[in-house]
């Protein structure tokens, strides 16, 4: 699990700079050395919201910090950034060089913490520590543990019986992050729900964070990265969580996701008029499924060629959401699958489960493996009828090419496209994929 | 003392080897007088800063673009994450350099873990350099090494020693770690060291080729050389090792920056005989001239390039004429790199513009060739005459927001990602072009006054971004003095 990878599909630990990025008005500030905040931002593109990028204050570790340590220069810049950037929230992340030497960071944020009542937050993402899906979860239960919990007397914890948290897409790194949390707001709120998204521009920035205790409960869609934050509010604040192991795409999913939800929301406590709730979901599939009358005649006439089977290189989210989508809503028939999030062992069972829960006929076999350089060369060795569909990062346009397959860009890094507030899940994400997918084999047409 | 030596693995890095600096702020002739002399510079430090670029990225940029290698960043998986931008470029540039059929970049990490820092990551290296040529059958492998691999003290070099002797191809060890210097452009050095020390061979004979080391921009060269009889030898884009192996055979060397290729002109000159340009690049019509005639005196072709400087002249001189009627008295910022930075504002000169500032992002006090004809801000200043707020300022985005809030110039012309941003949300029309040949010689400032005069005309966009903009920056930063936090 740990060699050597080819074409990287996720960064390090220090990667979750762009979590805090993600919450309007929070600054991330890098204890790092030179270089790391601008590798990150490369990573994942046109990704220097409100104040990431080359906007971040960076100790910009150089020898001197490494050999006598670099607390002195850090406590400048967190002094400096006050006044140089107008923030509502600071958080020191840290990188290999001060993870290596040993700076004790945590004491010079408490100074500020203490001493000037600062929004002040630091965790360590030494880079060689985690990568950034595990990380996330450290940044989130560090911005909990030492900010939200300052506010806690004001939001006692489930004080509020229709709220929930949503813990679910990793901002940035799911690349189509702002529309789905903006999706699960508008699915959750039509339940009859509040949900705190917690990132974007829909999110109240650290105002909505401060509101976490008072949820309810917590709505959790993942396969395995976020867990820690559930774990930690269930542990804080007594808050259980509603977990839906991957992206609800399209209505079958989605509408097991609201069934779920609603169900559970019920259980809890929550004031929901359930028949309403109902309603609501009935009618989303109603649109959904005119749209797809519509378009049938299409997907099974179109007499020119469309793709007829997928292989999808993403995150187990993605591949598992995908694969049962494709398979249920559009015909495509999911082949071989690659889950390249480096997805510890101990989830990969019940990943491989549930995949095979999605058809009786069909096995679909599923690799779990980060190298995804590795995982290309399997896929060109692999012989399979009919036109084919790359569903994968920029990386893969390449091999498309060579198979002469379909490509659509949907994970990172993503150079040769441009994502903006569309949305993946819930019945306006499957209809975006089907237009994605389809808008792609029809512009080969000349 | 001659900088070059490349019988050690690393390069020394530009701080101590050309005394170069981050921080400065003063006019352009201030900067070059206290210049001369050499060594006399004192760099300053700031007390805030933002994120800066390392010289595993830049050593990255040399390296990856070469066809048949394949690149290892040992270091954890993060270290490695934006190479794929080169990945990019290489593909939708290929053609520039009639390369039809681009094959896909071979870019590894040797994924670093918690362990491996205490352990060592040694053992992960080798196997990953096996792993590697089983899987990308290269006919070259570089280790770029990062501030991890760098403190846990992994014997890079000697792992890739013994693989190379048992592969039989070079395995080329780059020090590049982002701590060890304030200049990201020591990672270019790092990189053509690597490629002077190991991939470079002795001249089998004397071939009509002229090294030119650039990055990926449009291949301009191949016209202008093939006039005279030779053709271009790119490096290192769109190299293969094999061309590297022979540069030594070229008749002379090229640089498009001398900031990216100060280090292996020398290199080449001093390691294998190949003569270097001395005057730097052909931006401007001042220094275009100089560069043509040492390039003729060089080959022995004085009278054809005579010829053919006055062929541009009657073909461009009359656009040139009308562009600077158009920009007369145009004001200017530029931000930029060091040598292609000073470029720019000679571009701005010669078009009539009036430049009225600059920050770049080091200044070198000499190039590793020592010749004062490499000196391009020394031209500027010779030719056209001095620079006001001239300030070295290592891509401090704060600064330049400040900078720009003050003087709001007419056009902000970057070289750099990152920039451009900040001219726009002020309203300034804001220009970055990729192309670093773009420029070049006579037909390059009309390629540059074409463009600028587009983007001053085309302000639209930018004066309704101004409009709707969120600004990160204080009042109380953009009331302060630009250069509040240098030297303090």
């Amino acid at each position: 699990m740990a060699g050597l990878i080819e074409q990287e599909r996720y960064t390090c630990a220090i990667g979750a700079l762009q979590t805090v990025v993600a919450i309007p008005r929070a600054v991330p500030i890098l204890h790092s050395g030179p270089g790391c905040g601008v590798m990150i931002k490369g990573f994942f593109e046109r990704a220097a919201g409100y104040a990431g990028g080359e906007t971040a204050p960076c100790t910009n570790f150089s020898e001197k910090e490494v050999v006598f340590g670099g607390t002195d220069r850090l406590r400048n810049i967190i002094k400096n950034t006050y006044k140089v950037l107008d923030t509502d929230l600071q958080v020191v992340v840290t990188g290999c060089t001060a993870g290596i030497v040993g700076d004790d960071v945590a004491s010079v944020t408490d100074e500020f913490l203490y001493e000037e009542d600062r929004p002040i937050v630091h965790v360590e993402t030494s880079g060689f520590k985690s990568n950034n899906y595990v990380s996330h979860s450290a940044v989130v239960n560090a911005i909990i543990d030492q900010y939200v919990s300052r506010f806690e007397d004001d939001n006692p914890a489930r004080s509020d019986k229709n709220l929930v948290n949503v813990i679910a897409s990793i901002p940035y790194q799911d690349p189509f992050w702002k529309g789905n949390l903006k999706e699960y707001k508008r699915l959750l709120e039509g339940l009859g729900l509040k949900a705190n998204i917690l990132f974007g521009p829909h999110s109240g920035g650290v105002k909505e964070w401060q509101t976490i205790p008072k949820a309810n409960f917590n709505v959790f869609i993942s396969p395995w990265y976020g867990e820690p934050i559930v774990k930690n509010l269930e542990r804080r604040y007594k808050q259980p969580y509603y977990s839906f192991g991957y992206m609800p795409i399209g209505a079958n999913a989605t509408t097991e996701f609201l069934n779920g939800v609603l169900a559970y929301a019920l259980e809890q406590g929550a004031g929901i008029d359930e028949k309403k709730a109902r309603a609501f979901i009935a009618e989303e599939e109603k649109a959904y499924y005119e749209e797809l009358d519509n378009l049938a005649t299409f997907l099974l006439e179109f007499r020119y060629g469309l793709p007829e089977y997928a292989h999808i290189l993403h995150d187990a989210g993605y591949v598992t959401g995908l694969t049962r989508f494709l398979l249920h809503e559009t015909g495509v028939i999911p082949k071989e699958q690659f889950i390249v999030d480096n997805i510890p062992n101990k989830y990969q069972e019940k990943i491989a489960e549930t995949i095979k829960s999605f058809s009786g006929k069909r096995e679909i076999p599923v690799y779990f493996d980060p190298d995804a350089g590795a995982m290309q060369d399997l896929i060109r060795g692999l012989e399979h009828k009919g036109r084919g569909l790359i569903l994968g990062s920029g990386w893969d346009k390449e091999l498309a090419k060579e198979l002469d397959a379909d490509f659509l860009s949907i994970a990172c890094p993503s150079p040769y496209r441009i994502v903006l507030t569309t949305n993946y899940v819930g019945y306006t994400g499957g209809l975006r994929v089907i237009e994605d997918i389809y808008n792609t084999s029809l512009a080969t047409y000349k | 003392m001659s900088k070059v030596n490349l019988d050690i693995p690393e390069v020394e890095i530009r701080e101590i080897r050309l005394n170069s600096i981050t921080g400065f702020q003063g006019t352009a002739k201030e900067l070059v007088s206290q210049c001369s002399g050499c060594g006399k510079l004192k760099d300053k430090n700031r007390s805030f800063s933002q994120c800066l670029g390392c010289g595993t990225s830049n050593a990255a940029c040399t390296l990856t673009l070469i066809q048949d290698a394949a690149i290892i960043s040992h270091g954890p998986v993060g270290c490695s994450t934006c190479l794929h931008e080169f990945a990019f470029t290489y593909r939708v540039n290929a053609h520039l350099r009639q390369l039809e059929h681009p094959t896909q970049r071979k870019i590894f990490s040797t994924n670093l873990e918690e362990k491996d820092t205490i352990y060592g990551g040694g053992k992960k290296l080798d196997a990953a350099i096996r792993e590697v040529f089983k899987r990308a059958k290269p006919k070259a492998i570089f280790v770029i090494t990062t501030c991890a691999a760098g403190i846990i003290g992994d014997d890079v070099e000697s792992v890739a020693n013994n693989a190379e002797k048992e592969l039989g191809i070079p395995v080329v060890a780059v020090f590049c770690e982002g701590f060890r210097s304030k200049m990201w452009t020591s990672g270019f050095d790092a990189g053509y060291h690597g490629i002077a020390r190991k991939i470079i061979k002795p001249a089998r004979q004397k071939r009509n080729i002229i090294n030119v080391i650039n990055f990926w921009g449009s291949d301009i060269f191949r016209e202008w050389f093939g006039e005279l009889g030779y053709e271009p030898n790119y490096i290192t884009p769109f190299a293969t090792v094999d061309s590297l192996s022979y540069s030594s055979e070229a008749a002379l060397t090229v640089q498009a920056c001398s900031t990216l290729g100060s280090y292996l002109g020398a290199a080449l000159e001093q390691g294998f005989g190949v003569p270097e340009i001395r005057n730097s690049p052909p931006y401007g019509i001042a220094q275009t001239d100089r560069w043509f005639r040492e390039l003729g005196q060089i080959l022995g072709k004085e009278k054809e390039v005579e010829d053919l400087l006055a062929r541009k002249k009657a073909e461009y001189m009359p656009k040139i004429e009308a562009l600077r009627e158009k920009l007369k008295g145009k004001t200017a910022y530029v931000t930029a790199g060091a040598s292609h930075g000073h470029s720019l504002l000679a571009l701005l000169k010669e078009l009539g513009m009036e430049p009225q500032g600059a920050a770049i992002f080091h200044h070198d006090p000499k190039y590793d060739n020592e010749d004062e004809r490499s000196d391009t801000l020394r031209h500027t200043v010779e030719d056209y005459g001095d620079v006001p707020n001239y300030n070295v300022c290592n891509k401090q985005e704060f600064e330049l927001v400040n900078v720009l809030n003050r003087i709001k110039p007419d056009i902000l012309l970057a070289r750099h990602g990152g920039m451009t941003l900040w001219g726009a949300k002020l309203g300034i029309p804001s220009l970055l072009i990729g192309d670093e040949h773009f420029g070049m010689g006579y037909e390059g400032l009309v390629n540059y006054g074409e463009r600028i005069a587009e983007a001053l005309e085309n302000d639209e966009f930018v004066k309704n971004l101004a409009k709707h903009s969120v600004n990160p920056y204080t009042k109380w930063w953009l009331e302060q003095e630009p250069y509040t936090f240098l030297g303090k």
